[in-house]
């Protein structure tokens, strides 16, 4: 495939300006800052940054900003009452607000369809490389000082047999086909997996007119009583929870844990699940089984950053209690890399209260910095906060390996003063918001960790990896009998997470297949399918 | 209690259209993507596997598991979770890669 002109850019005069691999970049037309990513953290790294004056590029795979938290529905369709799908939506609408003013006064540039599948040190700072349009049929480039990675998060999967038949849909693919397009996967939806995504998942499709006879959730909602004090913390997360609750009370769907979908029946689509109470390891527990009719299911076991770009860039990660990986961040949600930040789900699934918070913290930061690496700092009045509030449960990221060609934003101690100039008590407050929301999180993922008993619902011929169609079996055989150790190994072996997900539906049950307790942090050269041909010119 | 989803979001959509579907036609409305339209219109599956010969349609629904392929317009492995629908488009269930045509 080769560029196109079907696939007109949405900007054309400023694409025109970047555009062309072969001739990548102006230096003078560098950005401030890069934000990959227009979801809640993206949004508000992006207008606080333009706040701050810093020039800002936006770029997000996705017609419209919002990320999948604030997908809506196309103006087509018409939707009056947007906002009855969605929980927190006058935080979005005000950033929506300030975006616009923004992107009309030039100060943030937003590359809407532009997903970006390359991102590079060069020149002293970041240079990215996005496919424009829905089918990536052209190419743009990106050069700026700095890069944030607000790049989200996707759904974690456990299979179960019968979940490749068709009407058995992703909790959040429900969900996002929902709020875009308006439609659902059946009339009688039963939700099952784990997390607090199935009870705003299960209540959004109750309002739009489904019958939900069950939400089974895996885990015992028991557990979150260990953590009292940030419960007590976050009242208003309590306050999220339980305005769920009273929803689906309203829909009179049951809500019942420690219970999963073992199975889905049906020939050509789903016709019936089968639902079995579990033990404290997520084991079904024998004779407890009983059959539910239904024509979909929405499932899913919680969420997984989406770490591509970072960690091809060497960005340090650290796992979180349900064993997912995230980015480690300091406490101004710099990562280990000097000149990249990250916020939102990219630093561990945390919702969009925290992600809000983050990007605003880490637009924060770069002005700071960016501020401080042109004006030498007269002071070295540390945000002292940096080290004694840092969030995370890693050490503090250190100043970072080089990159090879060296972002000229520093990382050393010598610019603490910048973000304690741009306004020292705002700044702890946001430090602060971060902490006690990131506690919650980790909470939530302490809760709804998968347990080892989850493979007691496998069959031999449950498939595993939905792309090459490989089953348990081959995967067991991979691991018990071929000594496969590793989730590489049984890739190796049998091709599952070779296709073309490149492993994010099954990555997390092969690992644990394999014998690992955490999911893979997923290195992958490309974040995307990028044409041959782009790849050929960005090689001369 | 809402009927349905556009009841629920007051949606008042513009005019509607139709694109082709294995030789049917399937009602679309402005700013759908192809895989909410089979959705509405009750189908699941526009793809049949290359091992199994196994219906798929539609999972994750945001463009990350490429379970939703189909050949749209002559194109194959066109994701219908991102691509929208357009008035007189062609859409057929794609068969194994989608590259059969070649072989």
């Amino acid at each position: 495939m080769t560029r196109s002109d079907d696939h007109p850019a949405p900007e054309p005069a400023r694409l025109a300006e970047r555009a062309g691999l072969a001739d990548p970049v102006d230096p003078g037309g560098r950005a401030d800052l890069a934000v990959v990513g227009a979801g809640p953290a993206g949004l508000a790294a992006a207008v606080t940054a333009a706040d701050l004056g810093l020039r800002t590029v936006l770029l997000d795979a996705a017609p419209r900003p919002g990320g999948q938290f604030y997908r809506r529905p196309a103006p087509g369709l018409g939707a009056r009452r947007p906002e009855a799908l969605h929980h927190g939506w006058s935080a979005f609408a005000n950033l929506a607000l300030r975006l616009g003013r923004h992107t009309a006064s030039g100060s943030v540039e937003h590359l809407a369809e532009h997903h970006v599948w390359s991102v590079r040190a060069v020149d002293g700072g970041w240079l990215l490389h996005a496919l424009v349009g829905p089918e990536g049929g052209a190419a743009a480039t990106v050069h700026a000082a700095a890069v944030l990675f607000a790049t989200g998060a996707h759904e974690r999967q456990l299979p179960f047999p019968g979940w490749t038949l068709p009407g058995v849909v992703g909790a959040g693919g429900a969900q996002a086909m929902l709020k875009a397009g308006l439609v659902l996967p059946g009339r009688r939806v039963v939700v099952a997996g784990s997390g607090p995504l199935l009870l705003a998942v299960a209540a959004s499709l109750a309002e739009a007119g489904a019958r939900v006879p069950l939400v089974a959730e895996a885990a015992g909602y028991g557990a979150y009583a260990r953590g009292a004090r940030t419960l007590a913390a976050n009242p208003a997360k309590l306050a999220e929870g339980a305005g769920y609750g009273a929803r689906l009370l309203r829909h009179r769907v049951p809500v019942r844990s420690r219970s999963a979908v073992v199975a889905a029946h049906g020939r050509e689509r789903v016709e019936a699940v089968t639902v079995a109470r579990l033990d404290r390891d997520w084991r079904p527990l024998p004779g407890s089984e009983r059959r539910i009719a239904c024509d979909a299911v929405a499932t899913g076991y919680g969420l997984l950053p989406q770490l591509e770009l970072p960690a091809e860039l060497g960005c340090r990660t650290r796992t979180l209690p349900d064993g997912s990986p995230a980015l480690e961040v300091d406490a101004e949600q710099r990562t280990s890399v000097a000149g990249v930040w990250a916020a939102g789900e990219t630093t561990g699934v945390g919702g969009a209260a925290l992600a809000l918070a983050e990007g605003e913290l880490a637009a924060r930061s770069v002005a700071a910095r960016l501020r401080g690496a042109h004006e030498a700092p007269s002071t070295q009045a540390a945000l002292s906060a940096s080290a004694a509030l840092s969030v995370q449960a890693g050490p503090p990221a250190q100043a970072a390996p080089p990159a090879p060609a060296g972002p000229s934003v520093q990382a050393g101690p010598s610019l603490q003063a910048g973000l304690a100039d741009a306004g020292h008590a705002a700044d702890r407050v946001m430090v602060r918001r971060v902490r006690r929301l990131r506690a919650f999180a980790d909470l939530m993922a302490a809760v709804h960790r998968p347990a080892v008993g989850w493979t007691g619902w496998l069959t031999d011929d449950t498939e595993i990896c939905r792309c090459e169609e490989v089953t348990a079996a081959q995967v067991a055989e991979a691991v018990t009998e071929l000594g496969a150790g590793d989730a590489r190994t049984v890739k190796l072996l049998t091709r599952a997470g070779m296709g073309w997900c490149q492993g994010r539906m099954c990555g997390p049950a092969v690992a644990r297949l394999a014998g690992a307790d955490a999911d893979p942090v997923g290195n992958r050269p490309l974040s995307c399918p990028v044409p041959l041909g782009l790849l050929a010119r960005d090689g001369q | 209690m809402s009927r349905d989803p556009f009841d629920l979001v007051r949606a008042r959509p513009e005019p509607g259209f139709t694109f082709d579907f294995d030789g049917a036609p399937v009602p679309a409305l402005p700013g759908q993507t192809v895989a909410a339209a089979l959705w509405a219109s009750g189908r699941m599956s526009w793809r049949s596997t290359r091992v199994g010969g196994r219906p798929r349609g539609a999972f994750c629904g945001m463009g990350v598991c490429f379970d939703c392929l189909v050949v749209l317009d002559g194109r194959p492995n066109t994701r219908a979770c991102l691509a929208p629908a357009t008035p007189g488009a062609q859409a057929t269930t794609q068969q194994g890669d989608g590259h059969d045509a070649l072989r």
